[in-house]
């Protein structure tokens, strides 16, 4: 019998687990001295900056690109990086940048006014298929180095090649100098220019590509180390570095996860540094905040998200009915409920933590008034039901239900959620213009200027108006703003077009996002910015480590 | 025998061809435009498109595709993934990795399973018995995530017994958790089916005589009882491995290991039918392999079954 059941403990499959945890045990990552691990997904893309515009290759092209102008990781207002001066001419069209002279690139060579130009016409070029193309398209002369396919995407014939290689608003005046003309007036034009894509590139990008994208060489604060796809890749202090946001640590490993669980599981125990995100299920009851303690980290992100309408459909074109939908949605209930707080209800088109920005620019159209909606939508003839769609590859079901239920209850209309696949499949149906419903619509802050929240989405004919919102008192508005003199009057009049937007409610702002990190014992002085990445300069290592 | 073995390898041509024709044709019909969802909100330029169709050939029927595709395969080019990775270069460093947690898995899955199995079938009813069945049930009724996310969370963060995720070079120490997680289902089948078999064949006419021959017990339970037990679980178990190879998805997920599940997921999610159907035809010369040993062990584990 004693022997029965002795065979049985081991017998059973549990019992192992005790067996098994005798091997291995803590142990911290196999980093070397000073430097520190950070989580990445792994890059869509090879790691050059103008074909970059995701974040998992998003940080490493920060690290190892400085750019004319960088964003302060606590407010992400644009200050000068390698840019000495960027003086706009009187009506701010013209803007001739002085560069901080003696930077070099990792491999040495000096970073000249050539550098940038070549880049920014490299990125430009439309044979070349650089993702952020269009970041270019208020330089001059950007109509005739890109070129529009006669029949469409999906027609048989070929885009003709372009009628120039060089954008003629890009002039080289020497070394350390160069002109840059827009074809319309634009004064928040130096804030765009922190940007990765305006990152300058080094003459042997230009010889060889692939052995660049084998290798990247930029400016930055670190230096490319090595790459192994799928697992990590390490970046290394550039001792050279000229600028003033050199780090202190030694390095950075990015490591890739496939889950965003197992990297926090790692910066609870300490075998990863930092993770800029907090998994869905550690945000209930804040329990986050039990697990990291003083270690967790929150920060306004520049994120928002939408309901936007199709306005090419008969059935949402009056704005009364917009407004109605608008009125009828709790949004600090569902904030709290389905967020667990991660979100705040938007108070306006722009999100709250942009530099310069007031709240509560939406005023009471964005407020929860049951009665009021119920008022409006009598007065349509709108009868139901709405159908709002979403990618289903995002997590969105909840909070699109949340809503649904709002809508059902307080105007007594049918709403169900319509889960698209696929987000690819999503932006196809933008791009068909096949909504029959409100649909979800987030935004990130490309650079931090109201200009990316209004002006890309909402100006007629925009890249990314995918409802077909087109007013041209918006449209003006938005142009003055940009030719304004200063940054504060364009901010004013940015203003005064979110307005326009608010009386016709085109969309309906829902929620801005908060960043939500964590890191381990290791780090001290950890500054998330406001692009939900780790300020690599400014964080230190505890002093026993 | 030689030429039993020459018939299924030239089976394998069409198998092969047949899956991953299927897997390719799918991947690449998926709906939506797989470069749509590549420059975020904002639509990606023309050119950009027009530069990745030309790369993958997307304006050929799918059939020119996949044989363009194939004639590459067959050279031993498995193409690039959309980041300009060498697809095969993404296989090597995973391959291995994978292959060492589902071995760890299916030891953990034989040792332990056939060992209980043995033990609740040659003794019968009883409180092994109960004990046993009851575990395997349990276990069987957890999804592997559950247990998956358990052990991270109990072993490696609240207890520092282990990582809580795997490091990028994958020891096989470090193995050891994440193995028994994926193998826990295949080890409660094991056990379960070694049990009923042996149970079955300890009343079968042979094990009788021999008993009634006077041998001793060891060699009746090891020679007569066992072998011919067995023959079902060795089927399983070579099935496993395959499936363990490619199922290994939710495990990897959990611990992060850099392994073929994870990346066949994310080539999954981001449409990379290139290295879908690169991981896939490997997968399947996996799977066809380990049947044909699964065959051919049979012969070797009684000798009344014969080939030709």
């Amino acid at each position: 019998m004693r022997k029965g059941r002795l065979a049985a403990i081991v017998a059973a499959p549990m019992a192992v687990a005790l067996l098994a945890t005798g091997c291995g045990g803590g142990g911290g990552g196999a980093s070397e001295d000073g430097v520190i691990t950070v989580n990445t997904t792994e890059p869509e893309n090879p790691l050059v900056p103008g074909n970059t515009t995701e974040t998992g290759g998003g940080k490493v092209v920060d690290a190892l690109f400085t750019g004319l102008m960088r964003y302060s990781p606590d407010d992400g207002t644009a200050q000068m990086a390698h840019a000495e001066s960027i003086t706009p001419s009187e009506n701010n069209t013209k803007f001739t940048v002085k560069l901080k002279p003696d930077w070099t690139f990792h491999d040495g060579t000096p970073v000249t006014a050539e550098n940038y130009v070549r880049a920014w016409n490299y990125n430009a070029y439309g044979p070349n298929g650089m993702s952020t193309e269009s970041f270019f398209s208020n330089i001059q002369g950007y109509e005739q180095v890109t070129s529009e396919d006669p029949d469409g995407d999906d027609g048989p014939q070929q885009a003709p090649q372009p009628q120039a290689e060089q954008m003629s608003g890009l002039q080289v005046v020497d070394q350390n100098t160069f002109e840059v003309t827009l074809s319309e007036p634009f004064a928040s034009f130096p804030i765009t220019l922190g940007y990765s894509a305006f990152s300058p590139l080094p003459n042997s990008f230009f010889e060889n590509k692939e052995a660049f994208e084998e290798n990247p060489i930029g400016n930055g604060p670190f230096r490319f180390e090595s790459r192994e796809p799928n697992t990590d890749i390490r970046v290394r202090a550039f001792d050279e570095y000229k600028g003033d946001d050199k780090p202190s640590i030694r390095g950075v490993d990015f490591i890739v996860y496939n889950e965003l669980e197992g990297a926090y599981q790692d910066v609870i125990s300490g075998n990863l540094d930092f993770v800029e995100q907090v998994p869905p299920s550690a945000l209930v009851d804040e329990k986050w905040r039990q697990d990291l303690g003083d270690r967790a980290l929150e920060k306004k992100a520049l994120l928002n998200t939408a309901l936007d309408f199709p306005l090419y459909d008969q059935k949402y074109q009056d704005p009364k009915v917009r407004k109605a939908i608008s009125l009828a949605i709790n949004r600090e209930e569902i904030a709290q409920q389905v967020f667990n707080g991660s979100r705040t209800p938007a108070t306006g088109y722009v999100p709250e933590g942009l530099p310069g920005y007031e709240t509560g620019a939406c005023g009471e159209a964005c407020e929860f008034n049951p009665e009021r909606a119920k008022q409006l939508m009598s007065e349509t003839n709108f009868q139901g039901p709405v159908t709002i769609s979403s990618n289903a590859d995002g997590g969105h079901k909840e909070w699109i239900d949340a809503v649904c239920g709002n809508i059902r209850n307080n105007l007594g209309l049918e709403c169900g959620f319509n889960p698209v696949p696929t987000f690819s499949e999503f932006l196809t149906m933008h791009k068909e213009k096949a909504h029959t419903g409100p649909f979800r619509f987030g935004w990130v802050a490309d650079y931090p200027s109201p200009e990316t929240f209004l002006a890309k989405i909402y100006k007629t004919g925009a890249s990314s108006n995918y409802k077909d919102y087109s007013n041209p008192a918006f449209d003006q508005k938005v142009n003055e703003a940009n030719a304004a003199s200063t940054v504060e009057e364009a901010n004013a009049l940015y203003r005064e077009a979110e307005q326009i937007l608010v009386e016709d409610m085109p969309s309906i702002p829902l929620f801005d996002q908060s960043a939500q990190a964590g890191h381990s014992e290791r780090l001290t002085n950890v500054k998330v910015t406001p692009f939900r990445e780790l300020d690599l300069a400014s964080v230190r290592l505890t002093e026993q480590q | 025998m030689g030429r039993y073995v020459l018939r299924r390898l030239l089976q394998l041509v069409p198998v092969f061809i047949g899956t991953t024709f299927i897997i390719y044709y799918l991947v690449w019909s998926l709906p939506g435009d797989p470069f749509a969802g590549k420059c975020g909100e904002r639509p990606c330029p023309p050119a950009y498109i027009a530069e990745m169709t030309e790369k993958y050939n997307l304006d050929d029927p799918v059939i020119v595709q996949y044989f363009k595709y194939l004639g590459k395969l067959l050279t031993g080019d498995f193409g690039e993934t959309y980041a300009g990775v060498e697809i095969s270069e993404l296989i090597l460093n995973a391959y291995p990795i994978t292959l060492r947690l589902a071995l760890v898995a299916l030891v953990f899955a034989a040792v332990i399973g056939i060992g209980a199995g043995i033990l609740t079938g040659l003794r019968g009813k009883g409180i092994v018995d109960n004990m046993v069945l009851v575990s395997t049930l349990f276990l069987i009724s957890l999804p592997v995530f559950v247990t998956g996310f358990l052990a991270q969370v109990y072993l490696g963060t609240e207890w520092g017994l282990i990582r809580p995720t795997v490091s990028s070079s994958a020891p096989l120490s470090e193995l050891i958790v994440p193995g028994l997680v994926l193998g826990s289902l295949s080890m409660a089948y094991v056990a379960r089916l070694t049990r009923t078999s042996i149970i079955e064949n300890k009343n079968a006419d042979y094990v009788r005589t021999a008993v009634a021959k006077g041998l001793p017990g060891n060699r009746v339970v090891g020679v007569h009882i066992l072998r011919n037990s067995l023959i079902p679980v060795i089927t399983f178990l070579g099935v496993e491995l395959g499936v363990l190879m490619g199922g290994a998805i939710v495990t990897e997920g959990v611990f992060n290991i850099r392994g073929i599940g994870g990346l066949v997921f994310n080539a999954i999610v981001r449409q990379e039918g290139m290295t879908v159907t690169g991981i896939v035809t490997l997968l399947v010369i996996v799977y066809l392999i380990m049947n044909l040993l699964v065959d051919l062990l049979y012969a070797v584990l009684d000798p009344r079954i014969r080939y030709d």
